[in-house]
């Protein structure tokens, strides 16, 4: 028997078809059997049959009861390292629990792994983790990149070796890879999901959110992971819907917008097919189709290159080997330390984000440049502003291209920046953005359809997915 | 090129990154053209816009300023590469 999906698989352990342990044995095996994927940095039978244990001890009968959920290790997590796929967090224990996680383990989910990342989640290939590639799943003969920063969750969910996962976007890092894999993931608005716990990045652009096999499943976890929390000062304080129940595929009335700057040149004619098939779908579901303009979204990049190093050269001036982490051994002073602690302990990529944010913050060019990203950032919002006065939701492609082979791109950071030409924009908008398979290249690999909607309106990007599911069944 | 090596130097000082003189040669030209590639935004007609640092439509709420107690110190130290008793070690600053 094949398990895929958390909403059949709650109602197998209340009709005690399985029980808790048996549902885990089976993820446990898959994930064993499945080592050369690499797609977790942490995986601890021992503390999982503790957890089942402690949780058939608890007697609660909580939504997620039993389900087994990879967490990206990006999240603080108790009972696990998490390392942020860096060598500088390689022995960290977190001392507390993120909110996310917490959420997860209230509502009796198993915490089966740490999933693989980019390191401190700087990358769209999963390239760049201390721990090795990952492994996308769906490759042919040749090893293709998961995608990124999340690829360790997108591809645990892609081979099944969990329910479902977490993962992190700050520029794509949730949507990307669910996109080169195959599987669903979403980003849910700025402020939904608390922060805290979640190693930083870039904090006015990172958000919680997750990947699943089904929409049911999806709208099911990010009901759970969502809410305020106090420790977030940018988490917000509004009711969470029951997203699950609320589905609802009926698109009449509705009105898609299509953004006429996303027909970029250069886009591969399998990508724009997929799209165009998308459309006339939702067009045949009762939607009403329409071009739409967001000016602006050629500098979302740029922007985005500018605000989110910045932010991370800040955020990452707190690892300097004096209060958790590595420590080089090879120092003779103070200063040295921690300059050696860094340079050992950071990779290449994270070094480059930590000076180029250094060099836009610092006197004389702030101004020239960090300002003016945030600036342009602002007209990039209102154009999205603009657009849902005129249409419900709005519809692109998820990535310029499907999954690349490991090794390509690695020598031309521009060239690898572009992978998130698609959903950088809403990053910086703040808005919430699912990406759901649609279509298959010619070599069978994966394609994925980015739908979009305005602040706090998870449930419409929901029900669309909803619908696209249901007449790809 | 906009980032010459000295440039790269200074920045790797104020990031604390020791680079050797290969990484200063790659990083310099990677990092012009980075700079170059955002510079096209110096397109864009930003007068009178407003920066924006916090995207949040909804208000964002104000906790109480309250006094709160916790005994964390272990918990802190927990993962320190060294300490002795309550404290971080460091190396010595001070001849």
């Amino acid at each position: 028997m094949e398990i895929s999906s958390i909403h059949n698989s709650i109602d197998l352990i209340k009709e005690k078809k399985i029980s808790i342990l048996e549902l885990n044995q089976y993820f446990i095996s898959k994930i064993k059997k499945n080592k050369n994927l690499n797609a977790f940095i942490h995986f601890d039978e021992e503390n999982i049959y503790q957890q089942i244990k402690s949780l058939e001890n608890s007697k609660t009968n909580n939504r997620l009861y039993g389900m087994p959920i990879a967490i990206k290790d990006l999240f603080c997590t108790r009972n696990m390292p998490t390392t942020a796929g860096s060598k500088i967090l390689s022995k960290f224990n977190p001392p507390y629990e993120s909110f996310v996680t917490n959420q997860l383990i209230n509502q009796g989910s198993i915490l089966i792994g740490k999933t693989n990342l980019d390191e401190f989640a700087m990358g769209s290939s999963t390239t760049t983790s201390f721990f090795g590639n990952t492994i996308n799943p769906k490759s042919n003969n040749i090893s293709l990149v998961p995608g990124g920063s999340s690829g360790g969750s997108a591809a645990a969910v892609s081979a099944n070796l969990c329910l479902g996962a977490t993962g992190t976007d700050t520029g794509g890092s949730i949507r990307q890879p669910a996109s080169f894999c195959g599987v669903i993931g979403i980003k849910p608005t700025y402020g939904l999901c608390s922060r805290w716990g979640i190693i930083a990045f870039a904090s006015s652009l990172d958000q919680a959110g997750i990947f699943a096999n089904n929409v049911k499943d999806t709208a099911i976890l990010i009901k759970e992971i969502a809410g305020y929390d106090k420790n977030d000062s940018t988490s917000v304080n509004i009711k969470i819907p029951d997203y699950y129940k609320n589905l609802n595929k009926d698109l009449n009335g509705k009105t898609i917008g299509i953004p006429i700057e996303y027909k970029i040149p250069g886009i591969s004619d399998e990508i724009n097919n997929m799209w165009e098939k998308a459309i006339k779908v939702f067009e045949k579901g009762g939607a009403k189709i329409k071009e739409i303009s967001l000016p602006h979204t050629k500098y979302a990049l740029p922007v985005y290159y500018i605000i989110a190093p910045a932010e991370a050269s800040s955020n990452l001036a707190r690892y300097d080997g004096v209060r958790y982490g590595f420590r080089s051994k090879n120092d003779s002073s103070l200063d040295e330390m921690y300059e050696l602690t860094r340079s050992e302990g950071f990779g290449k990529e994270v070094k480059r984000r930590i000076l180029i944010g250094t060099y836009v913050l610092s006197a004389g060019y702030y101004e020239a440049y960090y300002i003016k990203a945030q600036k342009v950032r602002n007209l990039i919002s209102k154009d999205f502003k603009n657009a849902f006065e005129q249409c419900d939701f709005i519809v692109t492609p998820s990535t310029p291209s499907s999954a690349f082979p490991i090794g390509e791109k690695e020598d031309d950071p521009i060239s690898m920046y572009i992978n998130d030409i698609f959903t950088v924009p809403a990053s910086l908008a703040g808005i919430p953005g699912i990406s759901i398979p649609f279509g298959k290249t010619k070599d069978n690999l994966p394609l994925g359809l980015q739908i979009l909607s305005n602040h706090f309106t998870e449930q419409t990007i929901l029900d669309a997915a909803y619908y696209l599911e249901s007449i790809h069944e | 090129m906009k980032i010459d090596k000295n440039t790269t130097i200074k920045i790797a000082k104020l990031s604390r990154l020791k680079l050797d003189n290969k990484e200063i040669d790659e990083l310099s030209i990677e990092l012009s053209t980075i700079l170059d590639w955002v510079e096209q935004l110096n397109e864009v007609d930003t007068n009178n816009i407003e920066p924006l640092s916090n995207v949040s439509s909804a208000e964002l709420p104000l906790r109480k300023d309250l006094e709160e107690s916790q005994n964390n110190s272990e918990n802190v130290l927990s993962n320190a590469p060294e300490k002795l008793e309550n404290y971080f070690v460091v190396p010595k600053v001070v001849e």
